[in-house]
């Protein structure tokens, strides 16, 4: 009996692209991506990009070594800044990290087919980004081997954590956001380290991927509680992508300085976070299509969907930024005034000016259609959001501290060479898990694409 | 000649429909020990083979409330009674401080349950299994469909059920060693 064929769907208005191209057959699929692991010959850019982005781990390893040996006034913080660099790259990796969830979790309960294909690399991204995250509250501590104390554990000074402090808030909610994401993601993956263990032609790989799919086999009944699990993970991980990311805004919403006093933070940090995920998994997303040729998997369609996800998120940002400067004028408290007066013409107004550019005018191209099917437009789109994103948050964190309430108290912030490289070391292991991702594990679920076709076809008949 | 032991026979398809079908006349027949393998979850097929309810959403239940309920009172335990700390008089049950980490705790251990619980329920890992003694059954991780009528089920009989499956017009019916 012939294996369905995924004919070619009639696209309703002729314009949009499908999630998919036709053609593809569950033999096709399952070949095309595990052979990017198993078979192919690992072509020379993963080398090139792989040697750079781990020359910046080392950078990186350097300068925490430094940091920790000398101290934290390797760093540029000072009293008033006490914050700088660290704080502004955990929350700019931890906003990146939303996405993949949201692909992920959300996308699934809302069934929508697009996210097959690239909920597993968004999702890596999504545990790589938190694990980039979570170095910088631990290393920006003045004395960061005692960093467990902010664990509640037995110990022998007869103190605990300060459960009503967001910084505490932030330790359980960050942690719990890996590891549900981490399992979410595993659990995604156990089917397709099954095909591997099947398709791989050494004992050395067959070994390892046959015990780390523990065993699966396929059967009915072992789909079907994973479906029923892999349905409730997704349930809880949604709370979490709001969740998190508003535990991390309550960091700056709860304080009593001038920019972090705002209840606007919760939704404008979460809408945010989304913003500058879905701009970084554009950002993975297109050069990884050209390069490995996933063209009809990772389809224009899907591009056009997160651009206009950007958009979406886009314009929540800014009605963010125009509601804080609104309060702030309309509460008549002089210190809020003075605060949205110095962000933009004060010594770091030009970051500001840069910001509303890279995060609010720049991205407005995305309301022309065009814009979305243009692929390298739509890459500068997303690294403009980028580093938008990056911008705000260092508005957020050192406009605030540098002038708050009293001017005797006033002063400046700027980072240091060390601040500089664990930033781009950050980047770099970033870049460098994603390569180890791609070369050793389906970037593309595989068993989701399948069930993608099939119900694709059956659509058909 | 000698008789290998068996764990069952297997019938291969090469459409998810078929599979389906299969099942569906299997389980009229009157076998109750069998299983189906394939390379994505099929709609409808674990009826067909007579599962029915699975445990694993009372697992996430009693975690999530469990996770609730321990991360409350860890707060609890730890604010009031054993390192209170008296700031202006205010409540040492500062409960509505207490949430965001009550409701991570919570999200943690359902997590935490619904994984392990899939896991356990699902007797994984299990690296071994005669399934895999067919060679064609690596195909169940790419594009076929199996089904296995297990020896252990009373109806079994090797010469009949081998007949019956092959009147359902697989792609190949396999003995599978035990």
């Amino acid at each position: 009996m012939a294996e369905p064929v995924h004919p070619s769907s009639p696209t309703p208005s002729g314009q949009s692209p499908q999630i998919i191209e036709p053609g593809h057959t569950f033999a096709t699929l399952t070949d095309k991506i595990s052979a990017i692991v198993l078979t192919q010959r690992t072509p020379w850019f993963w080398y090139v990009g792989f040697a750079l982005s781990f020359v910046l781990v080392l950078v990186l390893l350097f300068s925490i070594a430094a940091l920790i040996t000398v101290g934290i006034g390797l760093f540029g913080v000072n009293v008033p800044v006490a914050w700088g660099f660290a704080i502004v790259n955990f929350v700019w990796w931890i906003g990146i990290g939303h996405a993949g969830t949201l692909i992920s979790a959300i996308l699934l309960l809302l069934r929508q087919k697009w996210r097959q294909s690239i909920n597993r690399f968004a999702e890596a991204m999504t545990l790589f980004a938190v694990a980039c995250a979570g170095i910088f509250p631990l290393i920006h501590l003045g004395r960061p081997w005692y960093f467990y104390w902010l664990f509640p554990y037995p110990n022998t000074m007869g103190i605990q954590p300060q459960f009503r402090s967001a910084l505490v808030w932030d330790v359980f909610a960050v942690s719990t956001y890996f590891l549900v994401s981490l399992l979410f993601w595993f659990l995604g993956l156990i089917p397709d380290l099954a095909t591997l263990r099947d398709r791989a032609r050494g004992r050395v790989p067959r070994f390892i991927y046959g015990m780390l799919a523990m065993g699966w086999r396929g059967s009915a009944v072992h789909w079907h509680r994973y479906e029923m699990a892999y349905l409730l993970l997704a349930g809880l991980a949604t709370p979490l992508v709001i969740s998190v990311h508003t535990v991390v805004s309550f960091d700056f919403a709860i304080a009593l300085v001038p920019g972090w006093h705002s209840t606007i933070f919760p939704p404008y940090f979460v809408a945010g976070a989304i913003y500058s995920g879905f701009a970084m998994v554009l950002t993975i997303a297109i050069p990884l299509r050209r390069l490995y040729g996933l063209e009809d998997l990772i389809t224009d369609r899907h591009l056009r969907n997160m651009g206009v996800v950007m958009l979406a998120t886009g314009l929540v940002v800014a009605y963010g930024y125009l509601m804080e400067t609104f309060t702030a004028w309309y509460s008549g408290d002089i210190f809020e005034q003075y605060l949205i007066m110095n962000r933009m013409f004060g010594p770091y107004g030009y970051m500001y000016w840069l910001l509303i550019l890279f995060n609010i005018l720049i991205p407005q191209l995305l309301w022309v259609r065009r814009v979305h099917a243009n692929v390298p437009l739509l890459f500068l789109i997303a690294l403009s959001v980028n580093i938008g994103m990056w911008l705000e948050r260092y508005v957020i964190v050192v406009v605030s501290l540098h002038r708050d309430f009293m001017p005797s108290a006033w002063g400046m912030y700027s980072g240091t060479i060390v601040d500089y490289a664990v930033f781009a070391g950050s980047i770099g292991l970033f870049v460098s898990l994603l390569f180890l991702f791609i070369r050793f594990l389906p970037m593309i679920s595989i068993f989701e694409m399948r069930e993608l076709v099939h119900e694709l076809d059956e659509r058909r008949r | 000649m000698e008789r290998i032991p068996l764990y069952g026979l297997m019938a291969e398809f090469g459409t998810p429909e078929a599979l389906l079908d299969a099942a569906r006349r299997s389980s009229r027949e009157g076998f109750k020990r069998m299983d189906a393998y394939t390379p994505f979850p099929v709609d409808g097929l674990a009826e067909a083979i007579g599962f029915r309810r699975t445990r694993v959403p009372l697992i996430v239940l009693i975690g999530g409330i469990a996770g609730c309920l321990g991360g409350f009172f860890l707060q609890y335990w730890a604010a009031v009674l054993d390192y209170p700390i008296n700031v202006g008089g205010r409540p040492l049950n500062s409960w509505p401080a207490f949430i965001p980490v009550t409701f991570e705790m919570t999200i943690l251990v359902a997590a935490l349950s619904a994984f392990l619980g899939v896991l356990a329920l699902n007797g994984l890992p299990m690296p071994y299994h005669p399934v895999f003694n067919v060679e064609r059954f690596e195909l169940a991780s790419r594009n076929r469909f199996f089904l296995c009528i297990e020896a252990a089920d009373p109806l079994f009989d090797r010469e009949r059920t081998g007949k019956f499956l092959e009147s359902l017009a697989p792609e190949g019916v396999y003995e599978v060693e035990s």
